[in-house]
């Protein structure tokens, strides 16, 4: 009877996670296919890695879309850790559930409403005080940054509640200032959820289509604008290419990472 | 007596020079975040509804304003147009669109739920290092393009696409299907995009999960699947409730996936949004749009934070 269910279990999981990673080697075995056609199988090749680092537009949105999640990943950092310290460490202050509202709803809100939203606002402020000019990079950097703030401010606030305060006291006591104390004791132990908030961030905004394409202006169209568009269009052979070189970045990463966390385990 | 008062004054002289004495640090660290969600978070909500009482009109920006002030004839001209909400209840393909994305919505979170359960369950009954590459197994996806693995799915579901030639090859079907451009494929991309956001709550929950429980049932007669009903889920259920608002909200608005892999049939109110903006250039009813999906969603959208609330309390 066990084993029974035992194997029923495992056999279901299995299909499971064969779901989710047929895609994507799917993905990666056609981008080396000499054929265009996807269905027909014209040999191994890397023919269009070449054309995808020749497709001129495909290289300038990546170009953009990199120093997009760069500075927006850098800008939510800064902004979600000191939410999750206002609201882990602060005690109380006016607004505080209005403020913890503002934190848990961008989580989940349809991205179409936020991109609207954004970008109605934008034009509103342009009319009003004449900033900012256009729409372009910056409304760009602008709407991620508020989105993924949120995202690093849930990750940070949950480090910081897994720890007591009797670290942080006892620095006190010793007579540290509030700043040290935070930059000596504090950010120390919330690092791993700093950087991890800071991947993740990168990694939404980097994967952002709806929100960049309602704030976004001409001529400024990221990585996923470009895609979506030459996706609409049919397959393209370039896209799988481009896709195979993500998806090995992204194990890279996601092995180094793992790899650093075995060597130091994570206090707790 | 006038010893007393003494210590009055002082101790209100005391009390002004705290006040003079701000903690300056603490209230720029709950400031400048806070200031910032204000600006473009909440404020802009207030943009879209007043642009969602004005008219649609043939300018930059395409709509007109709810005030007309004009100073020489001195008069102020409120002027709102509740035309698009008539209009949104009046057209029934707007009412359609709402309530197809809800169903759309809620069908694609029960069968998230369905694949979501015996990974999450196995997962949390692994251990050690099985654990770690099981639950890296689940979130590496996620970290891939989401575009990206949409896109995939097309080219799996195309009529020329690999599970047409298999089906085909094994002799369960004669004629390629026609799986792209139906909603059986939205289905397949929305369980698929939003599978780690329901497995990770809900490994949490199970990972809690005491199995002497399960036993004590299975010792007092309970049969397997009565089991699972009578002590597994009601334990499970901050997971279960924490995973399916956080596909079934996004999942309504979803634009992406019904526009790649669903069919022109495939009626979805986020796509309706996105045409009313960009097809129609029609911003006041787009706002409009927006704030009656934001009504409906507003209830589910509080529960989240009653539901992370919850966990930190645990």
């Amino acid at each position: 009877m066990s084993n029974q269910r035992s194997w029923l279990l495992m056999s279901t999981s299995a299909l499971g996670f064969l779901f989710l990673y047929l895609p994507i080697f799917s993905l990666v075995i056609y981008s080396f296919n000499e054929s265009k056609l996807v269905t027909v199988w014209g040999g191994w090749s890397l023919k269009w890695y070449g054309e995808l680092f020749r497709n001129e537009q495909i290289v300038n949105a990546a170009m953009l879309s990199f120093k997009v999640a760069m500075i927006s990943a850098t800008l939510a950092v800064i902004l979600g850790t000191m939410a999750g310290f206002a609201l882990q460490r602060l005690g109380r202050f006016k607004g505080k559930m209005m403020f913890s509202g503002w934190i848990s709803a961008p989580l989940v809100m349809p991205d179409v409403i936020t991109g609207l939203s954004l970008l109605l606002l934008f034009v509103a402020l342009e009319s009003l005080f004449g900033w900012p000019a256009g729409r372009g990079t910056l409304t760009i950097i602008i709407a991620h940054t508020t989105f993924c703030m949120a995202y690093v401010a849930v990750i940070v606030q949950s480090r910081l509640a897994g720890f007591d305060e009797t670290l942080e006291e006892a620095a006190m006591d010793l007579g540290a200032r509030p700043s040290s104390l935070f930059f000596l004791v504090t950010l120390p132990l919330i690092m791993p959820a700093v950087l991890s908030g800071w991947l993740l961030s990168f990694t939404m905004s980097l994967d952002d289509l709806v929100i960049a394409s309602f704030v976004s202006g001409p001529g400024n169209s990221t990585l996923p604008m470009v895609i979506f568009s030459k996706v609409r269009l049919g397959v393209t052979p370039e896209v799988n290419a481009l896709a195979t070189l993500m998806i090995l970045v992204v194990a890279i990463g996601v092995f180094v990472a793992m790899w650093q966390m075995r060597k130091r385990p994570e206090p707790q | 007596m006038t010893q007393s008062t003494g210590t009055a004054v002082l101790e209100r002289l005391w009390q002004m020079s705290r006040l003079g004495n701000v903690n300056w640090g603490r209230l720029m660290v709950i400031a400048v975040p806070y200031f910032w969600l204000a600006l473009f978070f909440f404020i802009p909500f207030l943009v879209v509804f007043k642009i969602s009482l004005s008219e649609s009109a043939i300018a930059v920006p395409p709509y007109t304003d709810l005030l007309d002030l004009d100073l020489e004839e001195a008069y102020l001209n409120i002027k709102i147009n509740l035309g698009n909400y008539l209009f949104l209840w009046e057209d029934s393909f707007y009412l359609d669109a709402y309530l197809s994305s809800i169903k759309i919505a809620a069908i694609s979170t029960v069968l998230t739920l369905i694949v979501a359960f015996p990974i999450a369950w196995l997962i949390a009954r692994s251990e050690g290092n099985t654990r770690t590459i099981l639950l890296a197994l689940v979130v590496l996806p996620f970290w891939t393009s989401f575009l990206l693995r949409v896109y995939a799915w097309m080219a799996l579901l195309k009529k020329s696409g690999p599970i047409n030639d298999i089906l085909m090859a094994v002799g369960l079907i004669d004629q390629p299907l026609q799986m792209l451009q139906t909603d059986f494929a939205v289905y397949i991309g929305i369980v698929y995009t939003y599978l780690p956001f329901m497995v990770l709550p809900l490994y949490t929950a199970l990972e809690k999960l005491d199995m002497t429980l399960v036993e004590a049932a299975a010792d007092l007669g309970y049969r397997p699947i009565q089991s699972f009903f009578a002590v597994i889920v009601p334990m499970a259920l901050p997971g279960i409730v924490a995973g399916c608002l956080l596909v079934f909200i996004p999942v309504v608005g979803e634009y992406v996936i019904p526009s790649l892999l669903g069919g022109s049939d495939t009626l979805m109110i986020g796509r309706v949004l996105w045409d009313e903006f960009s097809i129609n250039r029609d911003w006041p009813m787009a706002s409009a749009v927006a704030i009656v999906m934001l009504v409906i969603l507003v209830v589910p959208i509080t529960l989240v934070r009653n539901s992370s609330k919850q966990e930190d309390a645990a």
